[in-house]
């Protein structure tokens, strides 16, 4: 049997003050640990979001993003035509050619300018994203100048305001509508007709090709006859496998950065719970003896500091945890390496990422704990009760 | 016909004990032998630093002698491991400290219920033998009053609760009233002298005080490490 657990936690409240700077400590790391790994998975997690299981992204072999893909009005016609193409109520194929460029516009906060995707659609391309909602205005007329902003655009950038207009290949172009898309990167774009910015940004090829699968199961025969097709130099991905590979980079970054940076600052919230526990053990060394002579091991007083140790732990990594859970009220808007663009993401912190945090938490904890424990144990009976 | 004495509860044959101080070696007990029947209360007296608290250590398990047997109910406690050794204590034996030696951020039930933790016994159990402890030491009243909340006198009676709640069959006092007012002290070897009388427990205390060693049965004197005769002690009564 072990000293009782209320020992460890009464011990704990005792010494409030030094508890509340050593937790203090080790809630910020935790906190700064969280919120870098829920910065990827806000990144990740919107991009994931963005495509659809059911879609197949179409782009030029080997070019990691639509940005620096194209596809030939001939090798589109090709696409058009594979039977795995689902076909809509309307009787047409549900599959959208679209071009994507990148203009700069000023941002609301600094005035600096930033890159933000400009997509031209086909008629099919809203059916095939179902989470693009119209919230204010209309949709562009196909072969007009008009285009539509996303949401986020609108909050980041000056300029994209219902009825604005903005000015790029040489056009002006009408703000007739806002969309939201919700936690999605197409709420970082700007759409209007492919045909309309091909011409105004002489663009001969389009971007990508999109289109719905009959059924989802078809998509490796679809991906095998499109990449094994000789007139075609394309590669096919679904639209989730394709948003995914293009967080992939930036994610990793925020991550080993998260990692690197949290590990560093961690050594000092563990030498700060390693001085606390230190001076606990110094300040009960007559209880220790007290304790070993009642008939305690050594093994029931490493416990029981460790366990005070990874309380220690454990609240720093609640309140740690807490703190960074609020951080999903904010929007953050980034560069994203992979396409050069603008992006609006949330902080977002999955069960994954507070199981993370609480593991570094006890860790922490453990460290910091572990040395003065041992010290506790080894404490001799007969020197321990002297130090009354 | 001749009648037995009974056997001995703890048979010390030969014990000595040095601590080494950097290269020196300082001698505190040497070649001490003595035996104590069951149910006896006795005293040990003598200067600072002739031995007596290190000679009540060694009987408690709690240090180790150079050479040596110690003999406690007929375990030889000197060839125990040191896990074994903190089972018998557990079991066996009973500590009361000049100062208490209360765990401070446990109320005086939970200071008494502690050594129960290694009994095995349920969290039931462990309440109202820890409740009938306090009972005995008139301090049923106090259950949730934390050691700082408490007298020395009665945290001093605690811990004499804390020592027979596992119902040992040795009790070790160290200088038990040495911080004690005189009335405290009283209560205190009260309780002592009743503990030993009603519920027959052996007590081996070390004191300075000539009245608290007046309470016990036998007197016995530590000069230099060197154990003198058994000396009766007067009946306080």
């Amino acid at each position: 049997m072990a000293v009782p657990f209320s020992y460890s936690l009464r011990n704990l409240w005792t010494r409030r003050t030094t508890t509340i700077l050593t937790v203090a400590g080790m809630a910020l790391v935790v906190f700064v640990f969280a919120t870098i790994l829920m910065l990827a998975e806000g990144l990740e997690r919107t991009l994931v979001e963005t495509g659809s299981a059911d879609n197949v992204v179409v782009i030029r072999k080997g070019s990691a993003s639509e940005v620096m893909s194209g596809v030939e009005r001939a090798q589109a016609a090709v696409v058009e035509v594979q039977p795995e193409v689902a076909v809509g109520r309307d009787g047409r194929k549900l599959l959208a050619k679209e071009l994507v460029v990148l203009i700069a516009l000023p941002k609301r906060g600094n005035g600096k300018a930033s890159n933000v995707v400009l997509r031209g659609i086909g008629p099919a391309s809203l059916e095939l994203r179902p989470q693009v909602r119209l919230v204010a205005g209309r949709l562009p007329r196909m072969g007009s100048s008009e285009v539509m902003a996303g949401r986020s655009v609108v909050k980041g950038f000056r300029g994209v305001g219902l009825n604005e207009w903005v000015c790029c290949g040489l056009r002006d172009w009408r703000v007739v509508g806002i969309f939201d898309a919700g936690n999605t990167g197409f709420s970082s774009e700007i759409w209007g007709d492919a045909d309309q910015f091909m011409q105004a940004f002489r663009r001969p090829v389009y971007s990508s090709v999109l289109f719905r699968l009959r059924d989802p199961r078809e998509f490796p025969a679809a991906k095998a006859r499109l990449e094994t097709d000789p007139r075609l130099t394309l590669e096919a991905k679904r639209e989730t496998r394709y948003y995914l590979d293009q967080s992939e980079i930036m994610a990793k970054f925020l991550r080993i950065l998260g990692v690197s940076l949290t590990v560093i600052f961690s050594i000092g919230a563990m030498l700060g719970a390693m001085i606390t526990m230190y001076s606990a053990v110094a300040n009960r060394t007559a209880e220790i003896g007290t304790l070993r002579a009642l008939g305690f091991r050594r093994r029931n007083i490493l416990i029981a500091f460790l366990m005070e140790s990874l309380l220690l732990g454990f609240i720093g990594g609640a309140v740690g945890i807490a703190c960074s859970s609020l951080t999903q009220l904010i929007t953050v808007s980034t560069l994203n390496f992979q396409t050069f663009s603008e992006l609006a993401f949330r902080f977002t912190l999955s069960p994954a990422i507070a199981a993370q945090a609480m593991g570094f938490a006890l860790g922490m904890g453990f460290i910091g704990g572990v040395l003065p424990a041992l010290r506790a144990s080894r404490l001799n009976i007969v020197d321990a009760l002297r130090a009354v | 016909m001749t009648t037995e004495a009974p056997a001995p509860i703890i048979d010390v044959r030969g014990v000595s004990k040095s601590y080494r101080r950097g290269e020196v070696v300082v001698p505190v007990l040497h070649d001490i032998t003595f035996t104590i029947a069951p149910g006896e209360f006795l005293s040990l007296m003598g200067p600072s630093g002739s031995g007596k608290s290190t000679l009540l250590n060694l009987v408690a398990g709690i240090d180790q002698a150079d050479s040596g047997r110690i003999v406690v109910e007929g375990v030889d406690i000197t060839r125990l491991t040191e896990t074994e050794l903190a089972r018998w204590r557990a079991n066996s034996v009973g500590f009361i400290f000049q100062f208490y030696n209360l765990i401070p951020v446990l109320t005086a039930l939970e200071n008494v219920e502690l050594p129960l933790h290694l009994s095995g016994l349920s969290r039931r159990a462990r309440r109202e033998h820890a409740l009938t402890a306090l009972d005995l030491v008139g301090l049923s009243h106090r259950l949730d009053h934390f050691p700082g909340q408490l007298s020395g006198g009665e945290q001093q009676r605690v811990a004499i609760a804390r020592a027979v709640v596992t119902d040992p069959t040795v009790l070790v006092a160290d200088e038990p009233t040495g911080d004690l007012d005189r009335v405290s002290a009283g209560e205190v070897l009260d309780m002592m002298a009743r503990l030993n009388r009603e519920l027959g427990k052996t007590i081996v205390m070390v004191t300075h005080d000539p009245r608290a060693a007046a309470r016990a049965h036998l007197k016995r004197h530590l000069d230099k490490g060197v154990l003198s005769a058994d000396d009766p002690a007067e009946n306080p009564d």
